[in-house]
């Protein structure tokens, strides 16, 4: 797995993080803000994770890495990019296709020939399970509200575009779900520069200071 | 037990749990004192979620992030306690965002750099870490009793002030002027955060040893422990009459009184704005608590 | 709904009554209730159970009417006829 690839998941991981972290403070009630707000660390320390790894091949620090790129050379998928508060039927929506997916992905990961990565990934997966309950628990409660089904339809496309072609197969199996056209990654939402603009905005201010 | 031999008996170290008998005026000056914690914990959030999205370390992000998280967790057990007492949350939080109950004067005011966040973690938690350890004698005693975790997880805030603070000493020069630009501003707030001298006679939060630290007190309490961390790191205080005694007594400048009552009765530089917000969040949110609590708005 | 959370600090200790919390189900409570009471490791264990059924006893006994120091410490003296049985054992004063 090369550094790009890596990235690709550090990214994902981040952006989701910071999104989700937007709920802190404002979620629905108070129990749940505090168990989302984990969920939005948990993301972000796996970020951290994906960045030193890609970092030693890089040859610079995590923080370099996770902050000092411009916009364009991120690689994070578009479902992550998307504000989605205050709508909280969209946001449990893309947690659980989120949560579905990268399940698909971490699983492939700790069957990866690098010993490094597969450690990484089972250690994660550990983790995530507690993510994916949460999300199974909250899927079933929203099950009967048009809302949050609109929403998983709606997010679909870009939900099978986290993955790898040859994953979304999977994904369309443990969903019960038949495949469309994904929402590819590679191109960024226009939601992404004034997201990176603000993640920054502290850093760039005195460049190469230590925080 | 009549009024007066309940306040004996609260005065002597008496506890009082959820189902006592208890005078009115007791409950509803519990309810008064302990709904205003709450929604300053919740207010506090405020200022302090936006630096989150800013870290300029994932490191800062997380531990603001896990901050910022503990003080909504505080404010679940503070508005538990007040349910239990008879305020539903849903009423203190339509209260709330009503304009119709008080939160502390220091979340009323903006955060203009990450100076803030650094100086709000150190100074401004410090203040109210002094308070909170003094409602660990509280006679409510479930009140008393989410004071314990409560003081338990702040010790992690206070290092992740400090940290954050010698990070930006120890850094650029324009580093250290963001944290002296912020100590600046916000010494004001910290000086009123205690609250006016109120004699304790006068007092029936004293009485009912509902507190049981004088304002003055908090306040000597936090220019001891903090003025000296303050001037070692070369800072400022904006104050020019503050000074330690020979008996140890903190002289300073005469706060402004009138200032901290118009804040807190709503008319801080960010109330309206974010109350504004947690309306609008709470409006955008009902459904979800309507389909998820069976009871609740 | 509100649920009781009750948290073993370390193991083998007794539980304790934690704190309280809000959620529309077990399965939610449960998760709420590690993050309140488990985010830092602080727990080894906890029990969480819905408020309604926990019962409440105040005065736990009523038994103070009749004397009953068979059951205390303090209803035995044995200082007298601990004395008088070492005298007869001839072991007085080498105990």
């Amino acid at each position: 797995m090369n550094a790009q690839e890596l990235l690709a998941l550090a990214d994902d991981e981040l952006i989701l993080g910071w999104r989700n972290s937007e709920w802190t403070g404002i979620a629905p009630f108070l129990e749940e803000d505090v168990a989302f707000s984990s969920i939005a660390q948990t993301e972000i320390g796996h970020a951290r994770a994906w960045y030193e790894l890609a970092a030693k091949e890089l040859g610079t620090d995590a923080d370099a890495v996770a902050f000092d790129r411009d916009p364009h050379e991120y690689r994070c998928a578009p479902l992550v990019e998307a504000r989605l508060v205050p709508d909280w039927a969209q946001t449990i929506a893309r947690h659980w296709l989120y949560e579905t997916a990268d399940s698909v992905r971490i699983q492939a990961l700790m069957n990866s020939d690098d010993p490094e990565i597969a450690g990484l990934a089972g250690k994660i997966d550990r983790e995530e399970a507690y993510h994916r309950m949460h999300a199974d628990m909250w899927a079933e409660r929203l099950r009967d509200e048009a809302r949050f089904r609109t929403a998983v339809d709606e997010l679909w496309p870009s939900a099978l575009g986290l993955l790898e072609p040859g994953q979304r197969g999977r994904l369309c199996e443990v969903t019960g779900r038949d495949p469309v056209d994904a929402v590819e990654r590679g191109e960024h939402t226009e939601e992404l520069r004034p997201l990176w603009e603000e993640m920054t905005m502290v850093r760039r201010s005195i460049p190469g200071a230590a925080w | 037990m009549n009024d007066t031999e309940f306040q004996a008996y609260v005065q002597e170290g008496g506890q009082v749990e959820t189902g006592d008998a208890m005078p009115d005026d007791y409950r509803k000056a519990l309810i008064k004192f302990i709904e205003m914690h709450g929604n300053s914990e919740l207010m506090g959030v405020l200022p302090e979620r936006e630096w989150i999205l800013r870290a300029p370390t994932l490191q800062r992000k997380l531990a603001l992030t896990a901050k910022v998280q503990d003080e909504v967790g505080h404010s679940q057990l503070i508005y538990r306690v007040v349910e239990d007492l008879g305020k539903p949350r849903e009423a203190c939080l339509e209260d709330l965002v009503a304009g119709k109950t008080k939160f502390h004067n220091v979340f009323h005011y903006p955060t203009k750099t990450w100076g803030d966040v650094a100086v709000i973690a150190w100074l401004v938690d410090a203040a109210a870490i002094i308070s909170q350890k003094a409602l660990l004698k509280c006679s409510y005693a479930p009140y008393a009793r989410i004071m314990k975790k409560i003081c338990w997880e702040e010790s992690f805030h206070i290092l992740h002030g400090r940290d954050c603070i010698l990070a930006l000493m120890t850094g650029t020069d324009e580093q250290r002027e963001l944290v002296q630009e912020a100590v600046t501003r916000w010494w004001g707030p910290l000086m009123q955060f205690h609250g006016n001298p109120i004699v304790a006679e006068d007092d029936p939060m004293y009485h009912w040893r509902i507190k049981s630290q004088a304002n003055e007190d908090a306040r000597q309490q936090f220019l001891d422990g903090y003025v000296p961390q303050i001037w070692e790191l070369g800072l400022t205080v904006p104050d020019p009459k503050l000074r330690q005694r020979d008996d140890g007594v903190w002289e300073y400048s005469e706060p402004d009184w009138d200032e901290l009552k118009h804040v807190v009765t709503g008319h801080g530089p960010k109330t309206e704005e974010r109350l504004g917000f947690r309306r609008w969040s709470r409006e955008e949110t009902a459904w979800v608590r309507r389909a998820v609590l069976a009871d609740a708005a | 709904m509100i649920f009781e959370v009750f948290r073993q600090e370390r193991e083998g200790q007794p539980f304790q009554h934690g704190g309280s919390l809000e959620a529309p189900n077990l399965a939610f409570a449960e998760t709420y209730a590690r993050e309140l009471y488990g985010r830092r490791d602080e727990s080894f264990a906890l029990w969480i159970v819905p408020r309604e059924s926990v019962e409440e006893v105040l005065d736990p006994y009523v038994a103070d009417v009749f004397d009953r120091d068979y059951r205390r410490v303090d209803g035995y003296s044995l200082k007298v006829k601990l004395k008088e049985a070492r005298e007869r054992a001839g072991t007085a004063g080498t105990g």
